[in-house]
C-alpha cells in the first residue's frame, strides 16, 4: 500500500523557519504544509491590501519561499500554504518572482481564491455567532471569508503545481488536498475523508504534537525545545497515520503529545466539522509504535452539512492599556494603590470607556481573584479598557504612565499602548456561495 | 491529590468558547478521572472566570475527557482585554483541581 510524506513547516503565521528548512532538507518529504492564518488575520490582511493593492498576503511569505523552495525544488517537495491571506493572487506573483530570482525557472504556482463571500454575507445578511447580523456591523465590516476545502487544492495539484497557495481554507484541508490527489479519495467517502482529516488536525499546529506547547518542569520535560523538529505525517493509502519528526531534531513524539494534540479546539469529538466532512474523532486510537513514531487510526467521517463557517473581520473597537511595575515589601500594596488611584483619574477626567479591567500580574491578572496568590515579591500593575475612539483609548495608557511622578513610591518600567481592535464574528454561509477558482502560474 | 498528579491537560480556543482536555497518564485511572471531575465541578473551579454552560465529552479510547467551557475568553480571542486571550493559562487552574 502507498505511503506519502506530509510535513508541517509552521503552525502560525509568525512561526519559526529552520524547522521548515529541516523538513525539506531530511524530512524525505513529498508535501511540506504551512499553516499561517489565525481568525483574524485574513481580515488584517484585507485591511493591508486596501493600503496597497498589491499586499494583503502573508508578510513572512517571501522569507519562507526563499528559504525552502530551492530545496523543495531540489527535493521534489511540493509546497501547500494558506499564506495567501487576503490575495493570493498577489502571493503567487510574489512567489514567482522569487522563484525567477532563484533561478528555478518552470516552477508551477496556482492560486486558489473564492473564499471571498463578502458580496453574498451582506445580501443575504446573515447572523453572526455573537448576535446580530453582517450588515448590523454596517461600515465597519471588513472582510468576510468561507472556509474552502480541500477539492480545490488536489485540482492545483493534479494540474501540475508545485507550490499551491490559498486563502481561507480549512487548516485541515491544506493536509486533505495532497491526500485526496494522491490517493484519489472520493469526496463522498466520509471515513477516508474523516481520516484525513485527523491528519490534518494533528500536524496543522506543527510543534504543538512534537513537544511544543507541552513541557511543564520535572512533570512533562521536553527534550531540546530551542531545537523543536516539526512533525512529519506519513499516512497510508487507507488512511492510517504515524507521525513522526526528523531524526536529531528537538522535542519529542510521544502519544500524549498526539492525545492534546487531537482534542485541541475541539469541541463535540464526535461532530468536527469541516467544509468537505464531518469528521468523527471519538474513535481513535493512538499507539507508540518506535522512538517518535507514533500510530494514529479510528478516524471516521459522515456527510458534510453542505455549509461553510465564515469569518466575517469587523472593526471593533480600541484598546487602551497602561503597565508598572513595583517591588520589595509592600509591592502589592502599592500595586493595588495605584489601581485606585487611576480608577479615579479615570472617573475625573472623563475617560468614556465600556470595559476596564485593574489587575496586578503575578497576582490576580491571569484568573482573577480566586488565584489565592500570597505576597509576592514584585507585581505589574495592569489598566486595560475599550474606547470608541484611538484618543480615548491613549488616555488610559496615559493615567499609569503619570504614576511615575504622582503615584505610589517605587514605580518603575510604565510602559502604554493604544490600539485599534478588529475582531471576529463567524456566521454560516452555504457552499454555493464560495466558488473555488485555480489559476497557475509559471516561473 | 491535585489532578496535574494524573492527567495532562491543554486548552484550546475558537471565538468565546474555550475547550479543555484532560487526559490520563495512566488508562487505569481514567475511571477516576470521570468519576471526579465533572463539568459541574469544573464549571465551578472556573467561577467569576467563565461565564457559560460546561459540557463534558468522553474519550474512553484515549482515556480523555473534554470540557467545553462557553463564554469562558473574555467576549473571544479578538477582541477580549485579558493578558491571555487566548484562555492558554486555563488548563493549568484546571490541573489545580483537588481530587
Amino acid at each position: 500500500m502507498r505511503t506519502i510524506r506530509i510535513g508541517a513547516g509552521a503552525g502560525y503565521s509568525g512561526d519559526r523557519i529552520e524547522p521548515a528548512v529541516e523538513l525539506a532538507e531530511k524530512g524525505r518529504l513529498d508535501y511540506l504544509v504551512f499553516e499561517c492564518l489565525a481568525e483574524r488575520t485574513i481580515a488584517l490582511a484585507q485591511q493591508a491590501r486596501m493600503k496597497d493593492p498589491a499586499g494583503g498576503y502573508d508578510p513572512l511569505l517571501a522569507a519562507r519561499m526563499q528559504a525552502v523552495l530551492p530545496i523543495c525544488r531540489a527535493n521534489k517537495v511540493r509546497v501547500i500554504t494558506n499564506m495567501g491571506a487576503a490575495n493570493p493572487l498577489g502571493a503567487a506573483e510574489a512567489t514567482r518572482s522569487i522563484a525567477r530570482k532563484l533561478g528555478l525557472s518552470g516552477l508551477r504556482i496556482a492560486a486558489i481564491t473564492g473564499d471571498d463571500v463578502l458580496t453574498q454575507a451582506k445580501n443575504a445578511n446573515l447572523a453572526l455567532d455573537t448576535g446580530g447580523t453582517v450588515n448590523a456591523l454596517g461600515n465597519r465590516v471588513i472582510s468576510a471569508n468561507a472556509y474552502v476545502g480541500a477539492r480545490a487544492i488536489a485540482d492545483a495539484l493534479a494540474a501540475g503545481a508545485d507550490v499551491v497557495i490559498t486563502g481561507r481554507a480549512a487548516d485541515p484541508a491544506l493536509f486533505l488536498g495532497p491526500l485526496v490527489h494522491e490517493f484519489g479519495w472520493a469526496m463522498d467517502d466520509w471515513d477516508l475523508l474523516g481520516k484525513g482529516t485527523v491528519v490534518g488536525h494533528l500536524l496543522e499546529c506543527a510543534g504543538q504534537i512534537t513537544g511544543g506547547y507541552f513541557a511543564d518542569p520535572a512533570v512533562k520535560d521536553v527534550p531540546d525545545l530551542a531545537r523543536l523538529g516539526f512533525p512529519i505525517g506519513e499516512v497510508r493509502e487507507d488512511g492510517d497515520l504515524v507521525v513522526t519528526k526528523v531524526e536529531g531534531s528537538g522535542g519529542y513524539v510521544t502519544p500524549a503529545t498526539v492525545k492534546e494534540q487531537l482534542l485541541y479546539e475541539i469541541h463535540d469529538p464526535a461532530q468536527y466539522f469541516q467544509p468537505d466532512v464531518v469528521a468523527d474523532f471519538s474513535q481513535v486510537r493512538i499507539e507508540e509504535v518506535g522512538p517518535d513514531r507514533v500510530h494514529v487510526s479510528g478516524g471516521l467521517g459522515k456527510p458534510k452539512t453542505g455549509l461553510l463557517k465564515t469569518s466575517v473581520g469587523y472593526l471593533d473597537s480600541y484598546v487602551g492599556e497602561g503597565q508598572i511595575s513595583y517591588a520589595g515589601p509592600g509591592a502589592v500594596a502599592r500595586g493595588r494603590l495605584a489601581l485606585d488611584i487611576v480608577r479615579e483619574r479615570l472617573a475625573l477626567t472623563g475617560v468614556v470607556s465600556s470595559e476596564l479591567r485593574f489587575e496586578l500580574i503575578g497576582v490576580d491578572a491571569l484568573h482573577g481573584e480566586a488565584s489565592g496568590a500570597g505576597e509576592t515579591y514584585e507585581v505589574r500593575v495592569r489598566v486595560t479598557g475599550r474606547t470608541e475612539t484611538l484618543a480615548e483609548a491613549v488616555r488610559i495608557g496615559n493615567e499609569v504612565e503619570t504614576l511615575y511622578t504622582n503615584g505610589p513610591a517605587g514605580g518603575g518600567g510604565a510602559w502604554k499602548s493604544a490600539r485599534e481592535v478588529v475582531a471576529v464574528a463567524s456566521c454560516l454561509v452555504p457552499e454555493s456561495a464560495a466558488q473555488p477558482k485555480v489559476s497557475l502560474v509559471e516561473a | 491529590m491535585k489532578l496535574r498528579e494524573i492527567a495532562h491537560s491543554r486548552t484550546g480556543d475558537k471565538g468565546n468558547v474555550c475547550n479543555i482536555s484532560v487526559i490520563a497518564y495512566r488508562t487505569d485511572d481514567y475511571a477516576l478521572l470521570r468519576e471526579m471531575v465533572t463539568a459541574e465541578r469544573v464549571k465551578n473551579h472556573f467561577v467569576g472566570l467563565v461565564h457559560g454552560e460546561v459540557v463534558r465529552y468522553e474519550l474512553p479510547g484515549i482515556a480523555a475527557l473534554n470540557f467545553v467551557l462557553q463564554g469562558a475568553l473574555g467576549g473571544g480571542v479578538t477582541r477580549s482585554l485579558r493578558l491571555d486571550a487566548h484562555g492558554k493559562s486555563l488548563s493549568s487552574r484546571l490541573l489545580d483541581l483537588e481530587l
